[in-house]
């Protein structure tokens, strides 16, 4: 409004120059890597030389020759991935944001050790996810994992499961370790905004006898909706990019393939380069869609936060 | 009376189940890997006749050590880097105004959701171009594209709380920007650093995909590969002993650093998320 005092003026002229080196690494390695594979995408590039490739437009996504489809979006391998990625993240951030409210719930009331129960929120959430997922494996290994014993000991199976077996229970299985893994992260972000709530309210509340049920979901829920959204989105990212988890418990195998697994196994392991960008880009651009469709649906709810 | 006792011991229990479930997929690591020979394969939730076979095993059979010392200095070198250039970002971004500021910060927060795969073919380029194939270096580049964008938006958050009365009072006695950045704030914003630091070190610590893609040899690996690629005789007999004893080497650090900084560490990871 006024004109620029000095401080203003100081700082502005800074502000570039400090911001130049972040953003010129991050070009380097962000945009422009993101550019080339999508470049790459529309090429027949093989990793032993990238630098001598054809452009082949949009044949690695989809075309049609000799009376057949090629491209990722007809490739029943990709869209089996597809599948699995979608089953993955709705399935799992579904399971860690209930468990996870739920969990900040009972550590937010008022126990003695709440800080013991946080540090050992903290555990899961510090272990590698390559040494989860091993120290899962071997937990869930047919023959000789504890998990088995343990039911067999209980009565409740007649012989031993093969969890990671190449099933739906495989899937099952990569589900559970996720959630094993990141729920602790939701519930310590649900329990940094429930911290944040004046205890008038629920004063108020359990002076009008009011079922803590009903408080919950007409006060709290509520209030902790935006933290929940931002942990939601979060958790929906990181889980559509899976890839250690999947890679290390069951490797390629198609049935709990997710898109990340195929795209790095086409572009490495069988170094076409061209078809890999297009399944990472195909990643990109799903990854981009979800992100856009959450945000417009999250709309209403940020600008009633603002009035 | 009696109603309030019965919901305290059932929530005391409920809260003992949770941290039975969190805490004992580490725990059966640590007693697997107790477990020597083929000790191992009884599923018993304590070793019999406790001892550290597994462990020496695991530094013979592989450069293990060598391992722990790449993952070492790959995760220290982006901490230092990504602090660097990220205090410098955040100085802008929280205590100047201009135009499309809002804009480039929810860029940069959009890049914390790219995809790792979808750089894959373009860092390769690079990589290669730079001669960088196999070689720790490609790591420390290529972990920025994580790294960065998280350590700008928590020091953002950081910087912003700063009283404006200390740099208003800097600039009176002439000093600039950069002096302001690096003799006042860099000191009040310690122990911020050592939280967005250690943040950016775990997750240097633990990346996967890009160390696998990236390097090749045994020597050059980091701990996550090495021990995502420990293999046996055949592929049916993984050396498990091993496995969990590497496990456990490369976890108890980074527990511990948990433990000792947990209330930071909350406190940068809601800042990233809730403030945003």
């Amino acid at each position: 409004m006024s004109a620029a005092s000095p401080l203003e003026r100081s700082r502005g002229r800074s502000a570039w120059l400090f911001l130049a080196p972040m953003l010129l690494v991050l070009a380097l390695v962000a945009a422009w890597p993101l550019g080339r594979t999508i470049w790459f995408s529309l090429t027949n590039a093989t990793l032993v030389d990238l630098s001598s490739y054809d452009m082949i437009g949009l044949g690695n996504y989809l075309a049609y020759e000799d009376g057949r489809w090629y491209g990722i979006f007809t490739d029943p391998q990709w869209l089996r991935a597809l599948w699995n990625t979608l089953v993955f993240a709705a399935v799992s951030v579904s399971l860690e944001t209930v468990l996870g409210v739920m969990i900040a719930l009972i550590v937010n009331a008022n126990l003695p050790g709440r800080g013991l129960m946080r540090a050992a929120m903290l555990v899961p959430w510090a272990i590698p996810t390559v040494v989860s997922a091993k120290i899962w494996a071997w937990m869930l290994n047919d023959q000789f994992g504890i998990v088995n014993a343990m039911l067999f000991g209980a009565g409740l199976v007649e012989g031993p499961i093969a969890w990671l077996g190449g099933s739906d229970l495989a899937m099952a299985s990569i589900i559970a370790v996720d959630v094993w893994k990141t729920t602790p992260f939701v519930a310590l972000l649900v329990l940094a905004a429930l911290q944040t709530l004046p205890r008038e309210i629920y004063e108020a509340a359990r002076v009008d006898g009011i079922h803590p049920v009903r408080v919950f979901f007409q006060v709290t829920l509520p209030l902790i909706k935006p933290a929940l959204a931002v942990a939601v989105i979060f958790r929906l990212l990181d889980a559509m990019r899976m890839f250690d988890l999947v890679y290390v418990m069951t490797g390629s195998n198609e049935e709990t393939m997710t898109l990340s697994v195929f795209a790095r196994q086409a572009l490495v392991s069988f170094q076409d380069v061209g078809y890999g960008s297009a399944a990472s880009s195909g990643l990109f651009l799903i990854i981009a869609l979800v992100t856009v469709i959450y945000i417009m649906a999250l709309k209403p709810l940020g600008e009633g936060r603002q009035s | 009376m009696n109603s309030r006792l019965a919901k305290t011991a059932g929530l005391t229990a409920l809260w003992l189940l949770v941290a039975c479930f969190l805490l004992f997929p580490f725990y059966y690591a640590v007693v697997s890997s107790l477990r020597a020979g083929s000790e191992i394969f009884e599923a018993s939730l304590w070793p019999a006749d406790p001892g550290l076979a597994n462990y020496r095993q695991v530094m013979i059979d592989q450069p293990f050590a060598r391992n722990i010392l790449n993952s070492l200095m790959v995760a220290c070198a982006v901490v230092v880097l990504s602090l660097g250039l990220a205090v410098f970002a955040a100085y802008a971004f929280g205590r100047t105004r201009f135009r499309g500021r809002r804009l480039l910060l929810y860029t940069i927060l959009g890049v914390s959701m790219f995809p790792q795969v979808a750089v894959l073919s373009g860092l390769f380029e690079i990589v290669r171009l730079f001669g960088l194939y196999n070689n720790l270096l490609s790591l420390i580049f290529s972990y920025m594209i994580f790294t960065l964008p998280f350590t700008v938006w928590v020091m953002t958050s950081f910087m912003r709380e700063l009283p404006v009365e200390i740099e208003e009072a800097a600039i009176m006695d002439g000093a600039g920007p950069w002096t302001i950045v690096t003799r006042i704030f860099l000191p009040l914003l310690a122990p911020a650093l050592v939280t967005t630091g250690l943040l950016a070190f775990i997750a240097a610590w633990n990346e996967f995909l890009f160390a696998l893609s990236f390097t090749l040899t045994n020597e050059q690996r980091t701990v996550p590969v090495a021990i995502a690629l420990i293999t046996g005789a055949s592929q049916f007999e993984l050396p498990w002993g091993n496995i969990m004893a590497a496990s456990v080497i490369v976890t108890v650090p980074l527990i511990a650093l948990v433990l000792v900084f947990q209330r930071r560490l909350v406190a940068g990871l809601t800042a990233g998320a809730v403030k945003g």
